[in-house]
């Protein structure tokens, strides 16, 4: 799994890509964006539908702000793997499959609670990766992280709060978030799970240290939160070495959509 | 051929100084802090700015602005976005922060020594950290009850 070459199980193609540390940045920098991705366009949806104004407001910000990052990392991919795609095209032109997030992101956006408990799961997993990326080797990364972690910060606050205020209100509320964790809490350690090429990523200084240190320290932060508010345990994440393939029939159906447009004319400029 | 007259930075700040954020007409892109770099090379200028937000749809609106108002200078432009140093809101100058007010934005502040732009009142609520710009959150004021918009601190 920690191979350099081994990245079949991710079927990427990065021939644009030279050695073993371009290739394995690609995948970060790729994976990374995904994320962003998906959980940008996905708590889009909410947009015009939010529970109440100000949320409605608050998520539309937040998806903006991810599909932001996802553009500028894709631009990023774009220089590391000078293979003529431009970040519309990392973003808009592969298959499902060819997409990298983690499963945790496969999950639906759900009612409110479960927004929330995927928003917080992310945003906390994303927190420790930005983290252990702070000081990386590769300085158009560095840079543009360091404006990234100022904004994550907002996210932080935002979805902190709401998930405190949903478990101790009790009643339907807390239900509800208990049954989201419940559903998706086993794919919560996705976010972190180790990369293929890994160990040149920290050879290389691109990347602090391995996932599963990024990872243990994510999930003593989240032990301590989750105990405070009484909430369950997280599990071991099942199937790490599937952490980010195998996506769901809701991704399937997400891509459908915020591709349609691309589709509709293909080389068009909008 | 006839030789053009030499550019100089100051000349291209000047004209930067006169593109206004396209949100924020009381404020200029040099007292919003986004110019990083004015390079003038051989017979070409070259402009980096910083985003506010990643994010930020006006980046294009702003990037074909800066490109408009240096067409005078007579000289091949490049205007890039870098995030060679992070963009905060230490980078707004004092004339930055009167502009902001003039339009109805209270000035980027700790929640807590936020004042309402029209008034000055302290007696202030946040409602949301999130408003209808990224950039900026929702206010409401106990003084002169006024819903208003403040610049996010980042």
């Amino acid at each position: 799994m920690t191979d350099d070459g081994a990245f079949q199980p991710l079927a990427m193609d990065f021939d644009g890509a030279g050695d073993a540390r371009e290739r394995a940045l690609a995948l970060l920098l790729l994976s990374m964006a995904d994320d962003e991705f998906v959980i940008g366009f996905s708590d889009s949806e909410w947009t015009g539908i939010g529970p109440i104004l100000e949320e409605d407001v608050a998520i539309s910000s937040l998806a903006q702000d991810e599909l932001g990052h996802a553009q500028a990392l894709y631009r990023l991919l774009a220089d590391t793997v000078p293979d003529g795609r431009d970040a519309d095209a990392w973003a808009y032109d592969r298959p499902p499959e060819g997409y990298l997030h983690a499963r945790l992101l496969d999950h639906p956006r759900g009612d409110w609670a479960a927004t929330i408990a995927r928003r917080y799961l992310y945003d906390t997993a994303d927190s420790a990766r930005l983290g252990a990326l702070a000081e990386s080797s590769h300085r158009p990364l560095a840079e543009l992280l360091a404006k990234i972690r100022r904004e994550e910060r907002y996210h932080l606050m935002h979805v902190e709060t709401w998930l405190e205020r949903l478990a101790e209100a009790g009643g339907e509320s807390r239900r509800r978030l208990v049954a989201a964790l419940d559903a998706m809490a086993a794919d919560a350690g996705t976010v972190l799970a180790p990369l293929p090429g890994e160990t040149a990523l920290v050879r290389h200084g691109i990347v602090a240290e391995p996932f599963a240190a990024i990872e243990a320290r994510w999930r003593s932060g989240v032990a301590a939160t989750f105990a405070r508010l009484g909430l369950p345990e997280l599990p071991p994440t099942v199937a790490p070495d599937r952490a980010r393939t195998d996506h769901s029939d809701v991704f399937r159906a997400l891509h459908a959509e915020f591709t349609m447009v691309r589709r509709s004319e293909v080389g068009a400029t909008w | 051929m006839v030789m053009a007259a030499p550019v100089s930075i100051e000349s291209v700040a000047a004209r930067l100084a006169t593109v206004h954020d396209p949100e924020i007409p009381t404020v200029s892109i040099v007292d919003l802090g986004l110019v990083h770099d004015i390079s003038v090379a051989g017979d070409r200028i070259a402009v980096e700015l910083l985003p506010t937000f990643v994010a930020c749809p006006a980046l294009e609106v702003i990037r074909s602005s800066v490109a408009d108002a240096l067409v005078v200078l007579g000289r091949p432009v490049d205007v890039a976005f870098t995030f060679a140093v992070p963009w905060t809101t230490e980078r707004l100058t004092d004339a930055g922060r009167a502009g902001l007010r003039r339009a109805g934005i209270a000035p980027p502040a700790e929640p807590v020594d936020v004042r309402c732009p029209f008034c000055g009142s302290a007696q202030i609520a946040m409602d949301s950290a999130f408003g209808p710009a990224l950039c900026r959150s929702l206010f409401y004021c106990r003084g002169c009850r006024q819903p208003f918009e403040a610049f996010k601190p980042i």
